[in-house]
């Protein structure tokens, strides 16, 4: 398996403002790979400049070997890109658009898979309709369908289920798991954490423009906040001294972070030792939600201590 | 190339689809500017030696193939940048003559169907002739080529569509009104003809007529080199805006 996308030191400013700076990132062929981000940090950005929507100030960006600047025909014709906006040509109906939208690519003949995309993500009833009489959930349903409709090797989803309804999740995601496990690449950018966790391999977290965290998401949640032991003593009674520098104090209770459960033993003895008392003792399953408040708190550089390093 | 045709055939389909605006509602425009100038002025009154009637037909099939060349590719490309369905023809591996050449070819193509509705039905107003035919359509190809790179450089220049109602009231308008399309330029004052010679589509409107009537203000030969330099640098612009990606991609 080779790289399907590659950052290499790419930068975008937008006058002073830096949208992307100097980001590096590899992805993997076959990979499903999230892109996480508070607002701003430059995750649509990132997805123009490998779309060829902006032009990156430097830094080379390449899809499947080819630099998508100098081979553009080529990388475009890889990728199927699903914008964040809701937009639509209000002149066509969905079967018009994505035949027109396969035309552009050169394919002729596509409507076997057009009505493939189309029975996937329920619009067969809506093959006749025009764009502007569909509902936004169904628009959106179209957006996916035009970004597929050429079978790129990488997809590239940005928001895509931002503001639409369960159901249409659940189709989405049932579909682009299925195309990914027959070997699409897949990039995601979501502000539901829950759907990252449960569909990314790998994440990169975006904040101001820079990559502050970039790991499996098994090892984002296990080794660098998995769990967490939170422990409230009785009134009056201390933390040992060996254990303060471990432990952050979230109202009134001290929370260890632990790389594994065998680390609770150590810790409850070192209590028991110093003959202090419990008054709540909780184990805590982190989410990839905590890990990501962690890193953006973290990358802010502001709060008492860096958490990640809490048991270091 | 793939591109190219699956472009044009968009934009063809797109001002079809909505043909009734976009082909009959000028036709008819110019049907009413027909009856209305015919009727106020002395129709006895001859220019060149044509009768003032049969002298206006060309003048307002021309007048119609450019300014609906014009508002083709330019409404085109203004909606869908306000509307941002834009980024469907910028993210496939369309390249940027292929781009320009599908948008302007569409656009030619609407000013000479709405050109060839208004001659259908102005033409049995008034006697035509045709005494150079293939003058006509090397003057139709050219117009419509020349006004639709035009509206390119246009659609992407602008940012909403006031800016594009500015471009078109106040400069495609005055220069294709007043390029001799009710009168003869040798019938104004010395310093407006004078002006009309820097107007290239007072060339397009005689070139035409020459095709009718065998008759022109300017030779025919001239008029198309004119319509040749402007058609190139105006594509030559709008090939410079389309390559750097200029207002399109960020
Ligand atoms: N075309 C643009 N012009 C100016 N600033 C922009 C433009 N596009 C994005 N930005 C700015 O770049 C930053 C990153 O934006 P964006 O990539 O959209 O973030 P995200 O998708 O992660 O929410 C933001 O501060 C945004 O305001
Ligand atoms: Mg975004």
């Amino acid at each position: 398996m080779g790289t399907a996308v590659s950052f290499q030191n790419v930068r975008k400013t937008f006058g002073a403002l830096c949208a992307i700076d100097d980001i590096s990132l590899e992805i993997e062929e076959g990979e499903f790979f999230g892109l996480l981000g508070p607002n701003g940090a430059g995750k649509t950005t990132l997805i123009s400049c490998l779309a060829g929507l902006a032009r990156a100030d430097s830094g080379d960006i390449s899809v499947m070997g080819f630099d998508v600047v100098r081979d553009y025909r080529e990388t475009r014709r890889r990728l199927g890109v699903v914008p964040q906006e809701l937009v639509f040509d209000p002149f066509f109906t969905v079967r018009e658009t994505l035949r027109i939208q396969s035309g552009y690519f050169g394919v002729r003949k596509n409507d076997a898979w057009i009505n493939e995309l189309l029975e996937n993500l329920d619009l067969s009833q809506k093959a006749d309709v025009n764009l502007r009489s569909l509902s936004g959930g169904m628009k959106r349903r179209v957006l996916i369908a035009q970004a597929l409709v050429h079978k790129p090797q990488v997809i590239v989803l940005d928001e895509p289920t931002a503001g639409v309804d369960v159901e249409l999740r659940q189709i989405l995601w049932q579909f682009i798991r299925r195309l990914n496990r027959e070997g699409h690449t897949v990039i995601l950018t979501t502000h539901y954490l829950e759907e990252a966790e449960s569909l990314c391999e790998r994440i990169a977290m975006l904040n101001h423009g820079r990559i502050v965290a970039l790991d499996t998401t098994r090892n984002l949640l296990s080794e660098n906040a998995n769990r967490m032991l939170s422990m409230r003593l009785k009134n009056g009674n201390l933390l040992p001294e060996t254990l303060r520098g471990r432990a952050v104090l979230d109202k009134g209770a001290w929370v260890f972070r632990l790389n594994t459960l065998e680390d609770i033993e150590p810790l409850l003895a070192a209590v028991r030792e110093s003959a202090q008392v419990f008054e709540e003792l909780q184990l805590v399953q982190t989410d990839l939600e905590d890990v990501f408040v962690r890193v953006m708190h973290a990358n802010e550089g502001s709060g008492e201590g860096n958490p990640k390093r809490g048991l270091e | 190339m793939s591109g190219f045709r699956a472009l044009l055939h968009k934009e063809i389909l797109r001002f079809w689809k909505v043909g009734f605006q976009t082909v009959a509602a000028p036709v008819l425009t110019s049907l009413l500017y027909l009856l209305i100038f015919s009727s106020v002025l002395d129709t006895q009154t001859r220019i060149n030696g044509v009768r003032y009637m049969s002298f206006m037909i060309p003048g307002l099939i021309m007048m119609s193939v450019l300014q609906n060349a014009f508002a083709n590719s330019s409404s085109s490309l203004i909606q869908s940048k306000v509307t941002g369905s834009v980024i469907f023809v910028l993210l496939p591996p369309i390249g940027y003559v292929e781009f320009f050449t599908a948008y302007m070819t569409a656009a030619a193509l609407r000013g000479v169907m709405v050109g060839i509705g208004v001659f259908i039905v102005t033409c049995g107003f008034s006697p035509l002739e045709f005494a150079a035919p293939a003058w006509i359509l090397v003057f139709f190809v050219v117009g419509g080529a020349l006004m639709g790179a035009f509206g390119i450089v246009a659609g992407i220049w602008a940012d909403k569509f006031d800016q594009l109602a500015g471009f078109q009231n106040f400069l495609v308008m005055p220069l294709t009104m007043l390029s001799g399309v009710f009168y003869s330029i040798h019938s104004l004052p010395l310093f407006w003809q004078k002006v009309s010679h820097f107007n290239p589509v007072f060339y397009m409107i005689d070139g035409f007529r020459y095709g009718f009537f065998g008759v022109s203000d300017a030779a025919p030969e001239l008029s198309l080199a004119v319509g040749l330099a402007s058609l190139f640098v105006v594509a030559s612009i709008a090939l410079l805006m389309l390559r750097s990606g200029y207002k399109l991609r960020v």
